[in-house]
């Protein structure tokens, strides 16, 4: 009888944000759809009243049901026998149960059988599922290609495969292969039209593919001879029914084990081509790539979420010296930093959310008329808020996940270790989290420009202008002081050439983060006392950290880097 | 055209006796109701499964709630709505409070007149009385066949319905014919998760009582609440003779309340020894609790 959404006030706290219900109003489009569907909205406080309601059934499968059978999937995990891929029972269970609630399709519009919810709402539930089974969440969140077959497919692919998303058909996204992961412009599987059959046909192999036996798959391949980069690529989706690609072999993994990752072989598989040629990867797959990446974040904070409500039982419950041993400042203080990154993460999340959100939302519109100059100029704004917040979550949630869980795994002692307690399973489901849909580097590759053309300072100086109460005006002096010492730290560092830029990226990225969250859990302290605690506990462990990169970065002469050149001979002289 | 059915699902509001807090018992040793949350009796939740698999098997067919209760079990037909009904009705009068089983089921057995069910589907029994004696009463009352213990039901266009039975020693596949009343064990499959559209489409499906006193949903008058409407049925409506009603018709007295104290009785230590398993065996085959 556990509800996982009933139990966090921090996520429904979310949806009581300022921004929401504009956010609700401009998906809900003025809630043109209410009177055409049954189930829509009229008004946003009801649409709100919906989300809560909905996330309440989703709170309560998670609860009772997928994180249930989270230890089971995880010791049974999938079966692969003549190229087709079995789910653990546990896992075909919670597919069944959440197509039953009708929760697949959160985002798609009512036409298509969706409930037209916005991303506040579908990152909740990636969440909220991520914390119930890591594992599950990521077939729970593959979703995510109804989206993209919505925004870029034709009206005559949207007909054929959205309506089935709704019912429970799953779906995934093939882009890696043996020699194409973090760089995908060097993708070979190969895309040629057949002109008998009027559709292309795949060849080639796919590897490392989440869910790769799904029925619904969208596959980037090459439609254009003697090309070798990302703009001869193109974006495919294949229908399961339509034969032709078999499941060679299925990965033994670390961790999220009840979630197939598949080899693939194409053998002239039939596909049919999702927007324009040449398109593939430069716009559908980076589109993609963010919401995936915000999709992982979502799942890494529901990670922590986790991890610390096991450290937290584990604290009370285990009895060292004659007492609880979260009697122990050793203890109470790991406890409160888990808990303050596991806060800050989330705000983080449910910001970057918000305005992913609304530049979405005025894509939609602006598919039925024309946006005002003031929308597009909004528009424009937010898209550029989610792109630069999209790469720093997805580092931040997911590095975060990775320490949550190795702190609560340490609190847990001896025990932790053994297969005997959740979180060792937590622990080896985090791990991959800040890897897949691109790795931390990457992150920080896709984050720096931010740095240095000045958008995260931007946004850092908005947060300042926020009015806090006066008992938050030494935290403020504190963080100001802290958003000096960043733009100095950045005045350094863009003195150097690329490489020492390069070389520092991560570090400012990271203060650059560290500013930021700090300021979102200070601002959510003014509307909920329940984040003071963090936001102090953040802000102050934040300043250390950001003091330490400063004073690396300050001592850092540019020849240093020398030092680490060295490393790359190492390897071949040793053999 | 396919056959179609129309069934009434019995589902009562209960105190959740599963999560006993220290509060659970007034000093005069009843219940206390506002300690414990109100839920769903949990049987009559298996009950309604059944009734949706054979909507899922005969589209068409109309599944309703009648639950008999204060006004916030109206709780009750959401609920249904949420998980796939089309409807149900509230009983609900004061001249209905202070009911034992046996006026509980004169006055749901009255409601069944009025509805005119094929199929009637409840629970085993409700978890703050645990009588079972509703379901069968209900059918008595209304002079129709009775099958208890169902664990499932195959409904058919020939006029024949087949229940499995759970019992003791085994399963029990019994047929006959309709209008019959099946009461359902909690061994049989848990019902389905509310459902999301469903839930946005009836969450403001009420009764009028509660669309009077509820000021603060500003947004009702955006609906339409003809259809969202839950009838509210009292004596009035469903006829029958007063007396046999509420705290007039229940003969049953309660005579003494006592608490009880669960205690652990002597035990015995076994091991994994071929020699303790057969003696364990034996003791069992002996005292016929297993064979």
């Amino acid at each position: 009888m556990a509800n996982f959404y009933k139990d966090n006030k921090d996520i429904q706290f979310q949806l009581s944000n300022p921004l929401m219900k504009k956010i609700v109003r401009l998906k809900e489009q003025d809630f043109s759809d209410s009177g055409k569907y049954n189930y829509a909205p009229c008004t946003a406080e009801d649409a709100i009243d919906s989300y809560d309601k909905v996330m309440e059934i989703l709170g309560e499968i998670c609860g009772d049901i997928i994180a249930a059978n989270a230890e089971e999937v995880d010791k049974v995990g999938p079966h692969h026998e003549n190229g087709r891929v079995t789910y653990a029972p546990g896992t075909q269970q919670n597919q069944d149960v959440l197509t039953q609630a009708g929760l697949y399709g959160m985002y798609l519009p009512r036409e298509y059988g969706g409930l037209n919810f916005s991303m506040i709402p579908y990152i909740m539930s990636a969440e909220i599922v991520g914390r119930a089974d890591a594992g599950f969440s990521n077939i729970w969140g593959l979703q995510d290609c109804a989206e993209t077959i919505y925004e870029f497919a034709s009206k005559e692919i949207k007909d054929e495969f959205l309506p089935r998303i709704n019912n429970g058909e799953t779906c995934s996204m093939d882009l890696t292969e043996p020699d194409a992961g973090s760089d995908l412009q060097a993708v070979m599987l190969k895309a040629t039209y057949d002109e008998k059959s009027g559709m292309w046909k795949l060849n080639g192999v796919k590897r490392f593919i989440t869910n790769g036996d799904a029925q619904i798959k969208l596959v980037l391949a090459r439609s254009e001879e003697n090309t070798t980069d990302g703009r001869g690529l193109s974006y495919f989706v294949h229908d399961q029914k339509w034969g032709g690609v078999h499941v060679r072999r299925i990965e033994n993994k670390l961790g999220i084990k009840g979630s197939p990752t598949c080899e693939l072989v194409f053998n002239n598989a039939p596909a049919k081509l999702v927007g324009e040629r040449r398109m593939g990867l430069i716009k559908y797959v980076m589109s993609l790539m963010n919401g995936a990446r915000l999709g992982v974040a979502a799942q890494a904070v529901g990670i922590s979420e986790a991890a610390y409500r096991e450290a937290l039982k584990y604290a009370n419950e285990r009895k060292q010296f004659g007492k609880a041993i979260i009697q122990f400042p050793a203890v109470y203080e790991m406890l409160s930093i888990i808990k303050a990154k596991l806060q800050a993460s989330r705000a983080l999340l449910y910001e970057t959310t918000r305005f992913v959100d609304i530049y979405k939302a005025y894509n939609i519109i602006s598919e039925n008329r024309k946006l005002t100059p003031e929308e597009r100029n909004e528009a424009k704004q937010y898209q550029r808020l989610a792109d630069m917040f999209t790469p720093m979550v997805k580092m931040t949630a997911s590095e975060y996940s990775n320490q949550n869980a190795y702190d609560s795994l340490q609190i847990h002692g001896g025990s932790g270790f053994m297969k005997d307690y959740p979180i060792e399973r937590i622990y080896r489901d985090a791990r991959i989290t800040t890897i897949y849909e691109g790795t931390s580097q990457l992150q920080v590759v896709a984050a720096q420009r931010y740095v240095t053309n000045g958008a995260y300072l931007n946004q850092i100086k908005e947060y300042e202008n926020v009015e806090l109460k006066p008992e938050f005006t030494q935290l403020k002096k504190t963080l100001v002081a802290m958003t000096e010492q960043y733009q100095q730290a950045v005045a350094i560092v863009a003195g150097g050439d690329n490489e020492f830029i390069d070389f520092h990226a991560r570090r400012l990225v990271e203060m650059a983060s560290h500013i930021v969250m700090s300021y979102l859990l200070v601002i959510d302290a003014q509307r909920e006392k329940t984040f003071e605690d963090s936001a102090v506990i953040y802000t102050n462990k934040a300043k250390a950290w950001n003091d330490e990169r400063y004073s690396y970065i300050t001592d850092f002469a540019a020849c240093d880097i020398n030092q680490f050149l060295s490393i790359k001979e190492e390897f071949s002289a040793e053999a | 055209m396919t056959k179609t059915f129309k069934i009434v699902v019995l589902a009562k509001q209960v105190p959740d006796t599963r999560n006993v807090g220290k509060n659970a018992m007034k000093e005069d040793g009843t219940v206390n109701r506002a300690a414990l949350p109100a839920i769903f009796n949990p049987e009559d939740m298996n009950a309604l499964e059944q009734a949706l698999r054979i909507k899922d098997k005969f589209p068409g067919t109309k599944v309703e709630l009648l639950t008999m209760g204060p006004l916030r079990a109206a709780d009750i037909i959401r609920e249904g709505y949420f998980r796939g009904a089309d409807g149900g009705v509230l009983l609900t009068d004061r001249k209905f409070a202070g009911a034992d089983t046996l006026a509980t089921s004169y006055a749901l057995s009255m409601a069944i007149r009025k509805m005119n069910p094929d199929i009637i589907i409840s629970g085993r029994q409700a978890i703050d009385g645990d009588t079972a004696q509703v379901g069968p009463q209900v059918a008595e009352k209304l002079g129709i066949p009775q099958v208890t213990y169902a664990e499932s039901i195959s409904a058919s266009e020939s006029g024949k319905i087949t229940i499995l039975r759970r019992l003791e020693r085994g399963i029990e596949e019994v047929s006959t014919s309709y209008p019959v009343l099946i009461t359902v064990n909690a061994t049989a499959p848990a019902c389905r998760p509310r459902n999301a559209k469903q839930l946005m489409r009836y969450k403001h499906a009420s009764t009028l009582s509660e669309q009077n006193d509820n000021e603060h949903n500003s947004y009702l008058p955006l609906f339409n609440m003809e259809e969202l409407t839950i009838p509210e049925w009292g004596v009035a409506d469903v006829g029958g003779e007063e007396i046999k009603y509420g705290l007039s018709g229940s003969p049953t007295k309660v005579k003494k309340i006592e608490n009880i104290v669960f205690q652990a009785k002597e035990s015995k230590r076994l091991s994994a020894s071929e020699e303790d398993i057969d003696s364990l065996f034996i003791e069992l085959i002996s005292s016929h609790t297993i064979g």
